[in-house]
């Protein structure tokens, strides 16, 4: 057996709550971007999450993402050995303990399911809405982290997706776009006034979505070592830069730089970001922020021109930021710091890779979604119905009220 | 006795509250509102989509004074809610029929 390195193995403790904390993060990041009449609902979304997809980790979802790809379906989904966590204890995953290992990676699946949710914000029910997230994260997100992290094909073939661009980002959006196309447009989309009814709560959500995403990335590096130091850097750089590059772009179309910009540039380019952060320097770490945030800020009116409800815009900055993400990794991967060239460096063959990762993630992720969001429709019923969701779900759907004035 | 309503820009309500002080003005209800007039709404942008916001917030201020403190009153707040520009709003005045202070049961403007 390895041996445990200590401290590789309180890193990974440290960066894991990072990660968790990140789910809070976005319930605040959401529930601002809302009207007030669905701000517990919004916050449930995420928070609920926390619950849910936890318990379904622990009890499969391990297993189909990092059990052995050895089975006949390895390429695709993990064997089952791991059901319940088995055979976790006792062991070790590289340089850490085998259970700080799956909690680590846990924590990821709970804010995929999460992001998912800001495209059906403030019409859907909170049955439908439970079980879709429960059902993707074993139908979707565990087999895409297979194919990515856990040995599945795409890691094969040399996809490189550092913390989980496509996995989380690309994937949930893709979710996301079809969750906006079945469930529909809020009433009134296009006419009634959906101004966010709390910024300071974005703007606080994205601060604390910043500070765990050190840990997403950096930790990613499953290690407390240089290439942790890297993708820390990295992260941070390609937020900033991002947040400069949204700003700029907004300050030219429409004269002033918004706060709710600001908040959407750094999460646009913590996005970039992730798949990128353990292979690419600093400087390059800027450029795609700084690319990224200009292409997020147009990628959210891609809604208004496909007449599609994303409601929070999860499809124009985690299915844009995600993608360019993805192919910027292929430009910009450095031998120097974790061994694989890029475009730059002369490794054209990767970017085939990288638009081979992006293709599949989408293709799967939003084919499955869309028939699991149309079985519910069909079913359950995605959608609140008769006038709650005028009332706002808040209150329709939870009984409780978020401002008690 | 005269009721008063003045609906002023929210910046200006203290200043009001001041000169009214001072011209021995008793009381007062203010409230937080919104509405427009002559100066409409504003354009707001959140990530790229305009929404016009037609109601403008301003604080509306109501009292009720005797007869001969009414006009000074109202004078008071037009000098001291003015700013010269668009949107510093306006007064009412009514007839006020009766006032009642609940604790002692005092009536008329001994209740004010």
């Amino acid at each position: 057996m390895p041996a445990i390195d200590f401290g590789d193995t309180s890193f990974i403790l440290i960066c894991s709550a990072l990660v968790l904390f990140m789910t809070p993060g976005l319930a605040l990041f959401y529930g601002g971007l809302v009207r007030s009449k669905n701000i517990l609902s919004t916050t449930m979304h995420s928070f609920f999450a926390m619950g849910l997809i936890s318990v379904i980790w622990a009890l499969v979802g391990y297993t189909i993402a990092f059990g052995s790809s050895d089975g006949p379906l390895g390429a695709f989904i993990g064997s089952f050995d791991h059901i319940g966590l088995a055979g976790t204890i006792g062991e070790v995953t590289g340089t850490i303990p085998t259970p700080v290992f799956a909690m680590f990676q846990g924590m990821f699946a709970i804010i995929t399911a999460a992001l998912i949710t800001g495209a059906f914000a403030e019409r859907i029910k909170f049955s439908a809405y439970a079980i879709f997230i429960g059902l993707w994260s074993i139908i979707v997100y565990a087999p895409l982290a297979h194919w990515v992290w856990g040995g599945g094909w795409l890691m094969e073939r040399g996809a490189l997706d550092f913390a989980g661009g496509t996995v989380v980002h690309i994937a949930s959006a893709a979710a996301a776009l079809a969750g906006a196309i079945v469930v529909g447009k809020r009433k009134g989309f296009g006419k009634a006034n959906f101004q966010p009814h709390n910024l300071p709560m974005t703007v606080l959500g994205a601060g604390i979505l910043w500070f765990g995403w050190f840990g997403f990335n950096a930790g990613s590096a499953l290690a407390a070592n240089e290439l942790a130091g890297t993708a820390f850097m990295a992260t941070h750089l390609s937020a900033s830069a991002a947040m400069l590059s949204w700003l700029a772009f907004e300050k030219i179309q429409h004269g002033k730089a918004t706060t709710l910009g600001a908040a959407s540039g750094a999460v646009a380019g913590l996005v970039g970001i992730t798949p990128a952060a353990g292979f690419v320097g600093p400087m390059a770490a800027i450029v795609i922020g700084l690319v990224t945030g200009a292409v997020c800020y147009y990628g959210i009116s891609l809604k208004s021109k496909f007449g599609f409800d994303d409601a929070l815009d999860v499809v124009g900055i985690h299915g844009v930021g995600g993608t360019v993400g993805a192919l910027l990794t292929g430009v910009f991967a450095a031998e120097a710091i974790n061994g694989v060239p890029g475009l730059l460096e002369g490794n054209g063959a990767l970017m085939l890779e990288q638009l081979i990762g992006v293709v599949a993630t989408i293709a799967f992720s939003f084919t499955v979604s869309y028939i699991l969001f149309k079985l519910l429709d069909k079913t359950i019923g995605l959608r609140v119905e008769g006038d709650a969701e005028e009332i706002g779900l808040d209150l329709s759907e939870h009984n409780e009220t978020g401002y008690v004035l | 006795m005269k009721k008063i309503e003045a609906i002023i820009k929210p910046h200006k309500l203290e200043e009001v509250k001041e000169a009214l002080n001072a011209l021995g003005v008793a009381g007062m209800t203010a409230y937080e509102v919104k509405g427009y007039g002559r100066q409409k709404g504003h354009t707001e942008v959140y990530r790229g989509a305009e929404y016009t916001v037609d109601f403008r917030p301003k604080v509306k201020i109501e009292l009720v004074v005797d007869d001969e403190l009414a006009a000074k009153a109202e004078a008071a707040i037009i000098e001291h809610a003015s700013t010269g520009k668009i949107g510093d709003g306006k007064v009412f005045t009514y007839d006020c029929e009766g006032a009642v202070r609940i604790r002692t049961g005092e009536r008329g403007p001994e209740a004010l």
